[in-house]
């Protein structure tokens, strides 16, 4: 079966689900990780691995729709609800300016009362003021949160969002990609059909946004295969994604619980990743739920970029995860396995080689 | 596959043993999959599928020390503050505890004290013994038995004697470090030298003793440094074969006295875990200890040639002491998911990898 598979991404020729699903049951880590490091290297032959520096800054914490998963969410009544103002919010963008960032990766809660003014006039004066910041923020479940908010359809929303400053949005909030797996983990958050269809409007209109896939909660491995095959597809579609983004569930303050996917697993599914996506550029592992030394091992299992530098970042370490890295730190951890280490834009254009 | 790597194939399917050139050739490629395909192949060969853990306790008896070792956040002078020394009876009550909890095996290190005689150690080992008989105490390295044989001013075979008679069972793998005398002199220069510990290991194991070999990495060290180590470990492993275990330890940087040293990055980790397990042939099991190695790779090892995830270990105080983030100890049902998840054979074992039970 191995060498069937082998044989088919040879030649090119497309994987079944059946396929997918041997490697990532049946087949050694080792084995799927060679396939995925060919593709990789096929893909990437410059031997770069990229970065972006970039800030995650989480608007709000107040969210109706209260993931199970979900560590960082509160009501609007909890005592440590927030909602940044414009002012703390360009503060910290002065500071990513200052770090030489390029990327403001802005995410929060569903609010139940912003409305698509208070974005758009955030975004304007955004790019008044840092011009030269991309603007890579609000997952597909916030868009269509504030278009219903707005009494607007989601393209509409989506367009003016754009023309008030939304360079790309983020591939958050895909979870998995199966509607059962997400009534479990996520029953107020909108069906995969509903992101799928933010992320094709999205590329329709021009903007890159990446993909991303949270998995180790409560999906089987048939699930996992599907959500790639999904990907997949919207991308022979539109061919929108610039990159694809495995990570674990991390279950300390959540309602679910549990543990989180184990290191063999995290690498499995990423390589597979790597060979189901052959029309994805970009793969990213995730240090920010691993930790330093697996983001470096997943450059072998393929990966070929480190994602942002993430001068802040509150989701994940809600749920008991704060693994953090310098600039520094990350070049390092490319360099130390043979890799040259280059700083990039949120579309992948290199900056800076070290 | 790369022309160093096919050629170490061919080694391989024909038992010739791997050279110090092609050890260090290892070191400085970046082909890390290709090196673990190939010592996951060297494993396969020596040990199926299985994968051991044993249930195991730590006891640290004293952390108080007469060496001041640049690498050590865990030892403390005489008399400094947070310095500590067990006494006999809670030495006893964490050995009932362990033994229990369905712990087979005591591991019991700690510093050179500078006060205690050597009828103490005697006499923890013996109290041990004395409540739960079935233990198997593992305990002293090679730098703690030399340092009892200048207290008690008795030879290494009388230590070794004694103390086997008082209930020890075998020995664990500290104190090597890196075994070049350079290395030495910048990292732990009042330690024993490099030849001193061969020679003790190699006493210990002429008294019909077993040990296991480690080596602390990543520190200031060459990659030649690295070969050096266990080329010393594989010539005294032909002479005596006493070697049950070899245990690479990934060097923790925090609260140490060695600059700029930022820790093990886990490639360079899962390739010495690899490249040991091709060079030393004639070490049966080589070990990922997840304390300093963290779950998430010493789990990842075992599809680069580890067939060994040391023990449930409680209460682990050296490691973490220098900043080691993985839990202080895990659970049976913890350590055989972790092993199931790898798709490998969980197998506990005894000291001596006397298999107890297959899960």
């Amino acid at each position: 079966m191995l060498e069937k598979i082998a044989k088919k991404i040879e030649h090119g020729k497309q994987l079944t689900r059946k396929d997918a699903l041997f490697l990532l049951s049946e087949a050694e880590l080792l084995a799927v990780a060679r396939l995925a490091d060919n593709i990789r290297r096929k893909k990437h032959p410059d031997n770069r691995v990229t970065f972006v520096v970039d800030r995650n800054v989480n608007y709000t914490n107040v969210c109706e729709s209260q993931c199970k998963f979900c560590a960082f969410y509160r009501t609007a009544e909890d005592g440590d609800a927030y909602l940044l103002d414009y002012q703390t919010i360009f503060a910290k963008v002065q500071e990513l300016v200052e770090h030489d960032g390029t990327q403001l990766l802005m995410q929060g809660g569903l609010h139940p009362t912003l409305t698509i003014e208070w974005f758009e006039e955030l975004f304007r004066q955004l790019k008044e003021r840092f011009p030269r910041v991309q603007i890579h923020s609000l997952s597909p479940a916030e868009v269509i949160h504030v278009a219903r908010l707005s009494g607007l359809s989601m393209k509409k929303c989506l367009q003016r969002l754009q023309v008030a400053g939304l360079d790309s949005v983020p591939g958050g909030g895909a979870e998995v990609l199966v509607d059962d797996v997400r009534r479990e983990i996520s029953p107020n958050k909108i069906g995969w059909k509903d992101w799928a269809a933010v992320m094709e409007q999205a590329h329709k209109l021009g903007m890159r946004t990446t993909a991303t896939m949270m998995f180790g909660s409560k999906e089987s491995p048939e699930d996992i295969v599907e959500h790639l095959f999904r990907v997949r597809n919207i991308q022979k579609k539109t061919g929108g994604f610039t990159a694809f983004i495995p990570w674990t569930f991390q279950p300390d303050n959540t309602e679910l619980g549990g543990e989180t996917a184990s290191g063999v697993e995290y690498l499995k599914v990423l390589a597979l990743s790597r060979i189901v996506l052959d029309n994805v550029e970009n793969i990213q592992a995730s240090w920010v739920t691993q930790g330093a030394r697996m983001a470096q091992v997943a450059l072998f299992f393929g990966a070929n970029d480190l994602g942002g530098t993430m001068l802040e970042e509150n989701v994940v370490a809600a749920a008991g995860c704060s693994f953090r890295m310098s600039k520094d730190e990350v070049i390092e951890l490319a360099r130390g396995a043979g890799f040259i280490p280059a700083r990039r834009t949120t579309e992948y254009q290199v900056l800076e080689e070290y | 596959m790369s022309d160093l790597l096919k050629e170490l194939r061919s080694k391989i399917d024909s038992g010739t043993r791997i050279s110090e050139d092609d050890a260090l050739a290892l070191f400085e490629s970046n082909d890390l999959l290709g090196i673990g395909e190939l010592a996951a192949l060297v494993n396969r060969n020596k040990n199926g599928d299985k994968v051991f853990f044993n249930v195991n306790r730590h006891i640290n008896y004293t952390n108080v020390c007469v060496n001041r070792c640049a690498f050590c956040a865990f030892s403390k002078e005489e008399g400094e503050k947070g310095g500590y020394t067990l006494a006999l009876k809670d030495i006893r009550t964490r050995a009932m505890e362990a033994a229990d909890a369905g712990a087979t095996e005591i591991h019991m290190v700690g510093g050179l004290h500078p006060d205690l005689p050597f009828e103490f150690y005697l006499e923890m080992l013996e109290s041990i013994k004395q409540v739960r008989p079935q233990l198997h105490i593992k305990a002293f390295t090679a730098v703690e038995i030399d340092y009892f044989s200048e207290v008690a001013e008795l030879s290494i075979e009388r230590v070794v004697e004694r103390l086997k008679q008082a209930g020890l069972d075998s020995l664990p793998g500290g104190g090597a470090e890196i075994l070049g005398q350079q290395v030495r002199d910048r990292l732990c220069s009042e330690k024993i030298s490099g030849d001193r510990w061969l020679e003790v290991t190699e006493l210990v194991h002429g008294a019909g003793l077993r040990s296991n070999a480690t080596m602390l990495f990543g520190h200031v060290e060459q990659y030649s440094d690295r070969v050096d180590h266990l080329r010393r470990l594989r010539e005294l492993q032909d002479r005596t074969g006493g070697f049950q275990t070899f245990i690479p330890l990934a060097f923790q940087p925090e609260n140490t006295r060695i600059q700029g040293a930022t820790g093990v990055g886990g490639v360079d980790a899962l390739k010495t875990l690899a490249i040991s397990r091709l060079y030393l042939d004639n070490f049966q099991h080589v070990k990922a200890y997840w304390v300093m190695l963290g779950l998430k790779i010493a789990q990842v090892a075992l599809a680069f040639g580890v067939d060994d995830l040391d023990g449930t270990v409680v209460e682990e105080q050296i490691g973490h002491d220098a900043g080691a983030d993985s839990p202080q100890a895990l659970s049976k049902q913890q350590i055989i998911g972790m092993i199931r998840k790898a798709g490998r054979i969980p197998v506990e074992r005894d000291t001596l990898y006397n298999e107890i039970r297959t899960y």
